[in-house]
């Protein structure tokens, strides 16, 4: 069972929760379990059969693209989810 | 900064900052080194950025006597053009969330900046969007754009990371804040030439939920200078974490860092002690002085104060 942090942007998607709990070894299929039960949250995850650009997923606090990207194993870890922002001030 | 030189103007003064052990703050095997551009002219490492911009638009005649700079920044940027316009004769606007913190507001009001306030709960997002918005609306405004412009990444491969090459003979990770993407771009490429295996390190804010209030995913944003595959760490730092290395970094170094500066140092002595020995650069991109007024410096809950802003 991962816990899967959702940002506001993504709560109207998961009728307005902030955390889920999904199944599964890895990030794709942590969140094709919970985008099961939420299917409105798998158009805005998944363009193309990856990540959608404006979206960040974190595994135990790193960006999964820097590790194996939607393969990247949770191992217990919590997962986040993150709108692209720009930062730099 | 060479010392004992006769300089022209402010501007030559720009880069060549130092770089200090932190050897109090991240004891052991591997060697912690911070490079500080708090010590730029203005206070922070966007003056090279900015510097560099004009410089470049100058250069192609894209920005010609008479054009008004715009700029979509929180403050260190803006204050930097701020110095680069005043002295090179240009009016300079800059579009502010309206939460950026008062030090930054009035140093750009010093400074002889105008401001526009963008809305405090889109962050950056905002900021750019609107931008982008006055500046398609009025010709006469020259945006240099520092999170699409290449002069930005360059400044850090011919400046910062040239640097930080040239004084020490072996780099095993860089970790810098990640913004605009323009550090680590530019001074990550830099030091793969030549230190390859060299490990590129980005210390990402993790926004307050308050800041996070965009409408949808489609009002995201990737910096088009930011390729996000040329980094191999990305690392998500809490405000308390940042705060707790700001705080760290003043009591064992008795460096005062800006909020970026904690979160990074947090994410270099974190990776130091992933490695048996070797050496870690981490760059501060500012002091803390612009952060006075904040209200972390005393919170009981340093979270909760932090999380209507966002911090770099």
């Amino acid at each position: 069972m991962t816990r899967v942090r959702i940002p506001p942007t993504l709560r109207n998607e998961v009728g307005g929760e902030r955390e889920l709990v999904g199944d599964g070894e890895t990030v794709r299929e942590v969140l094709a379990d919970i985008s099961g039960r939420y299917p409105a949250l798998e158009a805005q995850l998944f363009a193309d059969g990856g990540l959608a650009p404006f979206v960040n997923v974190y595994v135990g606090g790193e960006d999964v693209r820097t590790l194996d990207g939607l393969e990247t194993r949770v191992n217990g870890s919590s997962v986040i989810l993150l709108p692209a922002m720009a930062g730099g001030c | 900064m060479a010392a004992n030189t006769l300089a022209p103007s402010l501007l030559d003064l720009v880069g060549d900052t130092p770089l200090v052990e932190l050897s109090r703050f991240a004891p052991g095997p591997v060697r912690v080194y911070a490079k500080l551009e708090a010590e730029n002219p203005t206070g922070s490492i966007k003056d090279r950025v900015a510097k560099a911009m004009i410089a470049a638009a100058e250069a192609s005649g894209e920005l010609e006597p008479g054009r008004r700079l715009l700029e979509p920044t929180s403050g260190n940027t803006g204050i930097s053009l701020a110095l680069v316009a005043k002295l090179k004769g240009y009016s300079l606007t800059c579009v502010l969330p309206a939460n950026a913190t008062a030090e930054r507001r009035r140093l750009l009001e010093l400074f002889g900046a105008e401001i526009v306030e963008s809305p405090g709960e889109e962050g950056s997002n905002g900021a750019v969007r609107l931008a982008l918005d006055l500046a398609e609306r009025d010709p006469s405004y020259y945006m240099p754009f520092q999170y699409a412009n290449e002069a930005n990444p360059r400044a850090h491969y011919e400046g910062t990371g040239a640097e930080i090459a040239a004084a020490l003979d072996r780099v095993d990770v860089l970790v810098a804040g990640l913004g605009t993407g323009g550090t680590l771009m530019g001074a990550g490429a830099r030091l793969r030439e030549s230190f390859p295996d060299v490990v590129v390190a980005a210390a990402e804010p993790l926004p307050g939920e308050a800041v996070m209030g965009l409408r949808s995913l489609e009002d995201g944003y990737v910096p088009p200078i930011l390729d996000v595959s040329k980094l191999d760490r990305k690392i998500l730092v809490s405000n308390a974490e940042s705060v707790a290395g700001l705080r760290g970094l003043l009591d064992a170094e008795g460096i005062f860092g800006g909020v970026s500066a904690g979160a990074v140092a947090h994410v270099a002595r974190k990776l130091a002690g992933e490695l048996d020995e070797g050496v870690v650069v981490c760059v501060l991109a500012d002091g803390g002085w612009k952060y006075l007024s904040a209200d972390f410096w005393e919170a009981d809950d340093v979270e909760r104060s932090m999380e209507r802003t966002v911090w770099w």
